[in-house]
């Protein structure tokens, strides 16, 4: 039996240590907010917070999330309110939607890291993160406005 | 008169011998002074086997599961034809990436099986900002120069670059992910060379 924190509470899993974190997520834990994309670090669709790190789901064992607190889209914020959420709700970001999850939670790392970034900051932040819609004009456009409402709520 | 002029002239030649034997028995006493001898030349040092040893260390050191770690950009490489890393990760002030596009984000403690996947180890990075020691494009005779500058190798004295050649990261380099190739020496032979380049004088190839 493995134990795992995610958001903020802890699972009891019947599963290997070798297994994939994303799948402990997904098919033990019942989360299916995060989403398997490529299954080889390739395109940032599982991409979850692992004590604050971006990580992707995918190829991290859940070994290596032991002791530490995972955060899924799930657990990012209490009602769906955090910056980067709203903001993607504002500017309507999505168009399949799939690959968002991870593109919400890598831009949340990038506001915490960088409450003011630029263009190309965001291009660094979210070079890793492939939308096959192509919606990457309006992510650009939803972080500048998350990092508005980042600022404004801190004030 | 003559017989105290005797006398004088005896005391201080006793005085003498007392004083040069005293000196002498401190001699004795500390080893030999350094004076008293010549010194023989440094055996260990030498242009020419120490020149040889680094063409093997520099074989390795710009073989990609080395150099591409030690690229001369802020970007990682990737293969064995050192392309630019995908998706671009930028190098961070610590080298260790930036935002959610981190080195160890993808790169686990251990390698991820599987063709094309990370390659791991738990301090996975590149040189810092202020100390990129850069392989990619170097030639020999500047990375020799690079390698044993304290200003540009993190600080390290001949000591500590001796000991750097069992750095867990550097080892990595023969840990390969699948279908990478591995250097072209053991990791065995590499540290041989390397303590030889370094113990017989860390002399630069010419230029």
């Amino acid at each position: 039996m493995i134990k795992l924190t995610i958001n903020g509470k802890e699972h009891t899993l019947d599963a290997d240590p070798e297994m994939p974190l994303l799948w402990a997520i997904r098919d033990l834990a019942g989360l299916t907010g995060t989403k398997f994309g490529c299954g080889v670090a390739q395109c940032g669709a599982c991409m979850v917070h692992l004590d604050g790190d971006a990580v992707r789901s995918c190829v991290t064992k859940i070994k290596r999330a032991v002791g530490k607190q995972v955060i899924t889209i799930e657990g990012l914020s209490d009602n769906n309110n955090h910056p980067v959420q709203q903001a993607w709700a504002e500017i309507d970001v999505p168009q399949c939607g799939y690959c968002h999850s991870g593109q919400i939670m890598a831009a949340a790392v990038l506001l915490r890291d960088n409450p003011n970034p630029t263009d190309a900051d965001i291009d660094i932040a979210m070079a890793g993160n492939i939308c096959r819609c192509g919606t990457y004009p309006r992510i650009r456009k939803a972080i500048h406005t998350a990092a508005e409402l980042q600022q404004k709520s801190l004030k | 008169m003559k017989n105290t002029h005797t006398k004088i002239t005896s005391g201080v030649i006793v005085m003498a011998l007392l004083l040069v034997s005293l000196v002498a028995f401190s001699f004795k006493k500390d080893g030999a002074n350094v004076s008293d001898y010549m010194a023989v030349p440094d055996k260990k040092k030498d242009s020419i086997a120490s020149v040889k040893a680094f063409q093997k260390v520099y074989s390795v050191l710009m073989s990609p599961r080395c150099m591409n770690c030690h690229p001369k950009g802020d970007v990682p490489l990737q293969g064995e034809d050192s392309h630019l890393h995908q998706m671009m990760p930028q190098r961070g002030k610590d080298g260790k990436g930036l935002y959610a596009m981190k080195c160890t984000n993808c790169h686990q403690p251990e390698n991820t099986p599987g063709l094309h996947m990370p390659p791991g180890h738990k301090d996975w990075h590149l040189p810092p900002a202020d100390m990129k020691m850069v392989f990619e494009g170097k030639t020999a005779h500047e990375l020799a120069k690079q390698l044993v500058d304290p200003k540009q190798n993190g600080g390290k004295d001949l000591k500590k670059l001796v000991e750097h050649a069992d750095d867990g990261l550097v080892k990595t380099g023969w840990n390969p992910g699948e279908g990478l190739k591995k250097p072209p020496l053991t990791h065995a032979e590499f540290k041989k060379s390397w303590i030889e380049w370094i113990e017989k004088g860390a002399y630069a190839p010419a230029p």
